[in-house]
């Protein structure tokens, strides 16, 4: 499974990379990481879903998480990647925005690793 | 012509010569006293110095040989139809005494024949008081002043009130006034009265000065209250920007500080995997997850000062200044309050967002600066950026494709350090150009900014010796450059 993961933060390369790091030894999960949500754009336009899933942070300088989910689940029809969004403000303006533009799923950060994992796997 | 004859005729000369010198002694004498009571009208400064001219007036008439059981000066009160009465007197050890009361013009016929002459503008009225109508009036006027009291077989009393225009000079005598001290009253009410209209006037302005000296002292009153209210806004302006802070800080708190948790988590799985490796033997693994380990442990470094930065500079910016200038990474004070700011508008308000760009010159070093204070101006520089640009963007009818940019560009040359902070807003007129540095100007709507922002910023730049300076064009974009002068030209 190829993983997008979308962070204005360069250090979440490293520490999801650490964080799986067996599964990525494994083979059981690709990542590939975009620092903002033009660039996540620019890898989805070239690289045809190729993406099962993107993990997004929604607020990042320049285009949003949010604007990213909007573009990617009005272009991507035909099946549009899973979109989770991930954000340090967990609160219902955002919750509720992000689900009417269509996100799988919403976590808040500080990221649990053993519930992501554990959502990942059944995705899988 | 005889000897006798010229004896006669030189008799009659001196005699002639002498009444004509007494004549001209006498109108010297009147002269002397209406000059006398004219500077003293001339020097009154408030009413209560009409009792001094009436006693004035009283003594100089008898200087005159006018001889008056009572003078005084009335003050006709039309408005109430009353005379207000300032009367010299002479009690019966022959002690001068003074009363003075408000009298309505109702009470005796007196007065009223003082008001009813005034209408017809006689010079003056006389009014004898004689019999039962003296008697009335001494009854009447006791109940009012202390006058003095009525006595059995009281010769008749002349009454004569010479008029000016305010009000009337009064002279009561025993006997008739002849015409020539007539004559000498009604010039004296006449110079009376020219200075009592001057004294009028006078009043008016003394009153006015007052009155002016009144909302004088509300407008300092007002100026010190404004003073304290400036300080006040100058402080809540701090805490205002500090609140603009706070939510920016929060996320730049917690951002590291998940690092350092999940990073020293990672630590520890890897740590554990370690256990495993060694006791399998796999040292070239061990190395390859202790070199993880390291990296992963100046990650968690990294991030620790990052936060301990963040709380420093809050810290900072909170405290009082201190005025103190400390050497200063001017580069990363600017990204600092480049993050905070923004993180603090996304904070508060979800829709916001808007690119950042940096170009920071890597060779101006620390720069000697009060850091609480510049830090200020590059806050609210930052502020006021992203609240144009983001306004712009909310607007419908800004341009196709347009992205809210904010840039902070810093350099360094011979003579200067400068600072500038860029916007693509819509820029704005000459009009409000040269406003913007005024206290109190704002264009953001009431209770959205203080007005205050750029004038502060505007001095603490000044302290340092340096320039705040703004370059706009509309539609296009504003630019605001601080140039601090480079301590080593």
């Amino acid at each position: 499974m190829k993983i997008l993961v979308v962070d204005d933060e360069q250090d979440v390369k490293i520490l999801f990379e650490q964080r799986f790091r067996k599964e990525i030894k494994n083979k059981e999960i690709e990542f590939v990481f975009a620092f903002s949500g033009e660039e996540a754009l620019i890898y989805l336009n070239q690289n045809n879903h190729e993406a099962v899933l993107i993990l997004s942070d929604i607020n990042m300088p320049g285009m949003s998480g949010l604007d990213l989910l909007g573009k990617i689940k009005e272009k991507y029809h035909a099946p549009p990647p899973l979109v989770m969004m991930i954000t340090a403000y967990g609160d219902k303006e955002n919750y509720d925005t992000a689900m009417q533009l269509g996100a799988d799923d919403f976590l808040t950060k500080p990221v649990e690793f053993s519930l992501l994992k554990e959502k990942l796997k059944a995705i899988q | 012509m005889s000897t006798n004859e010229r004896t006669s005729f030189l008799e009659m000369e001196v005699d002639r010569l002498t009444k004509e010198l007494s004549l001209k002694n006498r109108e010297i004498d009147v002269e002397i006293t209406l000059e006398k009571i004219r500077v003293k009208a001339l020097d009154m400064r408030s009413s209560s110095e009409l009792k001094e001219t009436s006693t004035i007036l009283f003594q100089q008439l008898k200087e005159l040989k006018i001889n008056a059981i009572r003078t005084g000066i009335g003050i006709f009160d039309d408005e109430n139809n009353a005379i207000e009465l300032w009367i010299t007197s002479v009690s019966d050890d022959g002690r001068l005494f003074f009363i003075l009361d408000y009298i309505n013009v109702q009470v005796h016929p007196v007065f009223e024949n003082i008001v009813e002459a005034r209408e017809s503008l006689q010079p003056f009225v006389l009014t004898i008081l004689e019999g039962a109508n003296q008697f009335q009036y001494y009854k009447t006027m006791s109940t009012f002043i202390d006058i003095l009291s009525w006595k059995e077989n009281m010769a008749s009393e002349f009454f004569y009130s010479f008029f000016f225009s305010a009000g009337t000079i009064n002279v009561v005598a025993n006997k008739e006034l002849t015409s020539e001290e007539t004559d000498i009253m009604i010039r004296l009410a006449s110079v009376f009265g020219l200075m009592y209209t001057r004294f009028l006037d006078l009043k008016k302005s003394e009153e006015q000065a007052v009155l002016i000296n009144e909302e004088k002292k509300i407008l300092e009153l007002t100026l010190e209250n404004l003073k304290v209210t400036q300080k006040q806004l100058i402080q809540s302006e701090k805490m205002a920007s500090l609140g603009e802070l706070t939510a920016g800080i929060a996320h730049e708190i917690q951002n590291p500080l998940n690092f350092v948790n999940n990073f020293s988590e990672v630590n520890k799985e890897l740590l554990t995997e370690m256990n495993e490796e060694l006791d399998k033997g796999n040292y070239a693994d061990v190395k390859a997850i202790a070199k993880d380990v390291i990296e992963n442990e100046e990650k968690i470094n990294h991030h620790g000062k990052r936060a301990d930065a963040i709380v420093k500079g809050m810290l900072l910016h909170s405290r009082r200044s201190t005025g103190v200038k400390e050497a200063t990474d001017i580069n990363a004070l600017c990204d600092e309050y480049l993050r905070l700011s923004y993180h603090g508008l996304r904070a508060k308000d979800k829709s916001f967002n808007a690119n950042f760009e940096t170009n920071f010159d890597s060779n101006i070093g620390k720069v000697n600066v009060v850091a609480q204070d510049i830090g200020r101006v590059i806050l609210n520089l930052f502020t006021n950026a992203f609240y144009v640009v983001d306004e712009k963007k909310k607007k419908k009818s800004h341009p196709a494709g347009y992205e809210p940019t904010v840039s902070i560009h810093t350099q360094k040359n011979a003579e200067n350090i400068t600072i500038s902070i860029s916007d693509n807003g819509n820029g704005m007129p000459e009009e409000i150009k040269d406003k913007i540095f005024q206290p109190f100007f704002t264009t953001k709507p009431t209770g959205k900014g203080t007005g205050l922002g750029l004038s502060l910023s505007f001095d603490i730049v000044k302290a340092h010796n340096g320039t705040l300076t703004v370059s706009s064009s509309e539609g296009i974009g504003t630019t605001f450059t601080i140039k601090l002068p480079n301590p080593k030209s």
